[in-house]
């Protein structure tokens, strides 16, 4: 029999944890990847990854909680089963990690070091230096490289991956990609395909992302027939620095440490910040908070400063949307032992020194929470049932989605450092189901498949390929398409959504979409044409964000990321105690009703012209129940009392209760609007 | 700066451009106008938006490679202004500080063009295989927690580990030298790849991969491997062939203390054939 082969797309963390699990299960693997894999976006995670560690656990944590915070975290709109096993897997990802050489912090003792971040009460964060995603990337980078010296995993770097190989029954059988030097086109049979190419900020122009984040990877698997699950959902940060060609992020810590962040009354004051004085800014986070004061919540962050930019016309600068996070307030030397990393970032970039001058920022889009739809088999316990071909598979057999780019792990709102924890963790976890796939091949081999399928796939995109070159000029200019596209989605579907907006900006997409397929390209040539690649890359960012839209448009409530003003559902402000529990108990009796009509995930699929229809998928809520998620609400204590007494023990999602997997689900996605 | 009559500002920027490997390169100058906040990247996008030169002329636009925009991908190497550096942390207004109304981009010069400023460093990951560079752990199942590690020991290993294979060091090397091995008509893959590392062994390693010897040399289960790691640094390519210039330590972007490694392996070789000449 001929050898097997697995195809790993993207070698992110999750592409190259895959690809050594398989390797060391006797798989061969072929890795692909945009870049040198040592230079996925992965590099640029700083804060650190999350686990429950033997000092937490004796101050009452658990693997439970780690899940419970991550569910309540995602608005408890994620399959609960793959975060359970997630998050019971954490302190053993963090063991292998550092096995596998990972410079953690250590503390004095010589034990990992832990900090905390947003959204839990534990220090659960193992962090190395201001760039853990880098030294874990580079940890299992070496691992692959081993691997490949021994011939088990050949690479390929510089290859754009174009789409799946389906049969005629839907089974994929490989991937077409492109040798970006050379240009090539070829098929790639493979008994499997793992797509793991990460998110897609690219769709919103700049982001915190990288420049390979395009999303093109997961919108050629969208429009080959995969679906796409709650595309609306994207994180944004509250603190980046604004830059012509990227919006870097500024760590939360900057705040942490008494960064204050103000605006000048007088809008867009010529005056340096310097010269204005005190009582001509306008501290809004310490005004409209006195609680929390300039440590908000991140969505609440990002909120104001978008509305004191947006609404009230108060950005620092004209051409540019941003508002001072000062720390000028503060000595060099604090500063210096406290943040100076974060701060060597600012001055690098800016050229300015933060610690004399205060740092402009604005909020950017971060993560994209949705992505490709996966399946999972589930265990009586509500854990994965490991070794299963179900686990990560997409609703084409043998093509499986995993990292950044699947839509399972993190609901309506990622929790901080639990994103290089999903994607180590997917990627190890999806080997052994693909190593029973492979043993049993339920659906025939790669082998089996007669050349010609190889063939027509590889022309089919050779043809179009050849036709954007050869295109007469259409006049469109694919870099000014995706600065519009970028502008379009960050005013309409990032912090605040409002569904007037969000039509209007479904009707601008679609225009730029066709405008985009009669891009005129400046390069014609055969040889490391940037141009036709960046091109198809635009071309395909519109079925993602044409889903993004929708699915926003449609989802009208407030959940995790997803706010929308029209629906927000306001605390309870009445005095009297009466009065304050009848409003609880109506809050309660609304926050379950829309709970009965939006606890789903939205799934996009593509009709016949390509444009997106997004249905509903039932979320598997079968251990934790949902609850109110009351963060700084007015009035949080007595919904929680009301909650806790009348609500909390009746089960109010029987249709979601322990479905078993969620192809179950996915088997009754309905169409609504 | 050259400032136009509509009151922008514009820059001129020349570029060492290549078509196609071994092609002949020629330079190029395009004139972009000031924003603020500017980098070389983006000087690059607005050339990719708008490629026509100075004198009016459409081109294709620059090639460049990039990604991570925040100097740890270590992509975006090329020549700027003379010195070897990321574009994505080269400010335009500093750079136009240092030399008033022109920024000029040439390729790396050791390694072979793939076009304009892109170039194959396939080499460096080579060095990296052949310095073993990795952890030589039995498997990925769960074993507990791997070895403590001191404080101490992590301050010592985390500044080697940022290492981010971007080559500042091996272009300012006097000893690391261009290597182009061109592809053979019907040659496969593999041929390709077998004949290419063969001549990639022949040749100076350099710092970077002498560097990330010393760190996995140091860890307690990479230690296992010390002994195949100082062989493949005393063989020819190796550590022998560094004349100690130090001008690797004066260019990493990441002010990893490469001569120190370069020392520490010295010693390491010398000691390792006295060993060896001891134990005959
Ligand atoms: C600035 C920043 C800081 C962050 N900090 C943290 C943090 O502290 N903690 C945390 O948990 N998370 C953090 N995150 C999130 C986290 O870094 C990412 O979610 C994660 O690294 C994604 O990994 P991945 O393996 O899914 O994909 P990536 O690392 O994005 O890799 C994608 C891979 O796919 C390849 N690829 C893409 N498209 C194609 C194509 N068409 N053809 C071929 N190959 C392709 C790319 O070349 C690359 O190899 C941060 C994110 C950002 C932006
Ligand atoms: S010290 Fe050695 S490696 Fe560094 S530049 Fe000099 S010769 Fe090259
Ligand atoms: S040692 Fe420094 S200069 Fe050399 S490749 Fe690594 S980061 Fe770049
Ligand atoms: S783009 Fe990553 S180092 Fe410059």
């Amino acid at each position: 029999m001929a050898e097997q082969r697995v195809l790993v797309i993207g070698g992110g963390l999750a592409g190259l944890s895959a690809s050594m699990k398989l390797a060391e299960l006797g798989v061969h693997v072929d890795l692909m990847s945009l870049t040198p894999v040592k230079r996925s976006h992965s590099v640029c995670a700083q804060g650190g990854i999350n686990s429950v560690n033997d000092q937490t656990r004796q101050l009452g944590d658990s693997e439970y909680k780690h899940f419970d915070d991550t569910v309540y975290g995602g608005d408890f709109l994620q399959h609960q089963p793959p975060v359970k096993e997630m998050t019971d897997w954490a302190p053993k990802i963090i063991d292998l990690m550092a096995r596998l050489g990972v410079p953690f912090n250590r503390t004095q003792e010589g034990f990992v070091d832990r900090r905390r971040f947003g959204g839990t009460l534990y220090k659960r964060t193992a962090f190395s230096g201001a760039t853990t995603g880098q030294q874990l990337l580079y940890a299992l980078d070496e691992q692959v490289r081993r691997w490949e010296s021994e011939g088990r995993i050949k690479k390929y770097e510089f290859w754009d991956f174009l789409g799946p190989i389906t049969d005629g029954n839907g089974i994929c059988r490989g991937a077409v990609a492109q040798d970006l030097h050379t240009m090539e086109i070829r098929s790639f049979p493979a008994d499997a395909v793992v797509v793991a190419t990460g998110g897609c900020g690219l769709v919103y122009g700049r982001s915190t992302m990288s420049m390979a984040c395009t999303g093109s990877a997961a919108s050629r698997c969208f429009q080959a027939g995969v679906h796409y699950g709650n595309g609306e959902f994207i994180q944004v940060h509250p603190t980046a620095i604004p830059g012509a060609d990227k919006l870097r992020l500024m760590s939360e810590s900057a705040r942490g440490e008494g960064g204050r962040v103000w605006v000048s009354k007088t809008p867009q004051d010529s005056r340096t910040a310097k010269q204005i004085p005190s009582d001509e800014r306008y501290y809004f986070l310490e005004e409209r908070y006195p609680a929390y004061g300039n440590l908000v919540p991140r969505d609440i962050a990002t909120r104001e400063i978008f509305d004191v930019c947006v609404n009230q016309n108060l950005s620092v600068e004209a051409d540019k949307m941003c508002v001072y996070l000062d720390l000028t307030h503060i000595s060099r030397s604090e500063l210096d032992r406290k943040l100076g990393g974060i701060l060597e970032i600012y001055e690098k970039f800016q050229g300015v020194d933060p610690r004399d001058v205060p740092m402009k920022i604005f909020p950017a889009v971060h993560y994209s929470m949705g992505g490709l739809w996966a399946d999972y088999e589930r265990t009586s316990e509500g854990g994965l049932q490991p070794g299963s071909p179900l686990n990560q598979q997409t609703n084409i057999p043998n093509l499986y989605a995993i990292g950044e780019c699947d839509y399972h792990y993190h609901g309506a709102n990622r929790l901080g450092a639990n994103s290089l924890l999903s994607c180590i963790f997917t990627g190890l976890f999806v080997g052994p189901g693909l190593q029973n796939l492979l043993k049993n091949s339920p659906h025939g081999t790669a082998a089996d498949q007669p050349a010609s399928l190889y063939e027509s796939a590889r022309n089919v995109h050779q043809s179009n390929h050849d036709r954007l070159l050869n295109r007469p000029s259409g006049g469109e200019n694919p870099y000014l398409i995706h600065q519009q596209l970028g502008d379009v989605m960050t005013k309409a579907a990032t912090v605040v959504r409002e569904n007037s907006k969000l039509r209007e900006a479904i009707k601008t997409v679609q225009e730029l979409g066709e405008r985009s397929k009669k891009c005129s390209l400046t390069d014609t040539g055969s040889w490391t044409n940037q141009n036709v690649v960046f091109t198809k890359a635009l071309q395909d960012m519109f079925p993602l964000a044409k889903s993004i839209l929708i699915g926003a448009l449609q989802r009208d409530e407030c959940r995790g990321a997803h706010y929308k003003p029209e629906f927000s559902m306001p605390g309870v402000e009445s005095d009297d105690p009466a009065e304050r529990r009848r409003l609880a108990e109506a809050w309660c009796d609304r926050f379950v009703e829309n709970n009965q009509k939006f606890l789903k995930s939205s799934v996009a699929k593509l009709d016949e012209d390509g444009n997106p229809v997004v249905g509903y998928e039932d979320v598997d809520v079968s251990i934790i129940p949902p609850r109110p998620r009351l963060y700084g609400l007015v009035g949080g204590e007595v919904i929680e009392e009301v909650w806790k007494e009348k609500y909390a023990n009746v089960n109010h999602h029987e249709n979601g209760a322990g479905n078993g997997s969620a192809s179950a689900a996915g088997a009754k996605v309905a169409q609504s609007n | 700066m050259i400032s136009s009559d509509s009151g922008s500002k514009y820059f001129e920027v020349r570029v060492l451009r290549q078509d196609k490997p071994g092609g002949a390169s020629y330079w190029e100058r395009h004139r972009v106008a000031h924003e603020p906040d500017m980098n070389v990247i983006s000087v690059l996008q607005r050339i990719a938006a708008n490629p026509t030169t100075i004198d009016g002329r459409e081109v294709t636009p620059v090639a460049w490679n990039c990604n991570c925009l925040e100097e740890v991908c270590g992509s975006c190497t090329m020549v700027i202004n003379g010195k070897v550096r990321q574009a994505c942390s080269a400010l335009v207004d500093n750079l136009l500080d240092d030399k008033a109304g022109e920024i000029e981009l040439e390729p790396m010069s050791k390694f072979p063009v793939l076009r304009d400023l892109c170039v194959d460093r396939a080499r460096m990951f080579r060095g990296l295989e052949k310095a073993k560079a990795w952890v030589p752990v039995d498997g990925y199942y769960d074993m507990g927690p791997g070895p403590a590690q001191s404080r101490a020991a992590q301050e010592t290993a985390y500044p080697l580990s940022q290492c981010m294979s971007c080559g500042c060091c091996l272009e300012a090397c006097p000893q690391y030298t261009q290597i182009d091995i061109p592809r053979q008509e019907g040659e496969s893959d593999e041929d390709y790849n077998t004949r290419r590392n063969a001549e990639y062994d022949k040749n100076f390693m350099g710092a970077q991969a002498i560097s990330q010897a010393v760190l996995f040399n140091s860890h307690p289960t990479g230690g296992m491997l010390s002994d195949e790691r100082i062989e493949a640094m005393k063989a020819p390519g190796g550590i022998a062939v560094c004349g100690n210039a130090q001008n690797c330590v004066a260019v990493c972007p990441k002010e990893i203390p490469l001569t120190t490694s370069i020392a520490k392996a010295g010693r390491a070789a010398t000691a390792h054939t006295f060993k060896k000449w001891f134990d005959k």
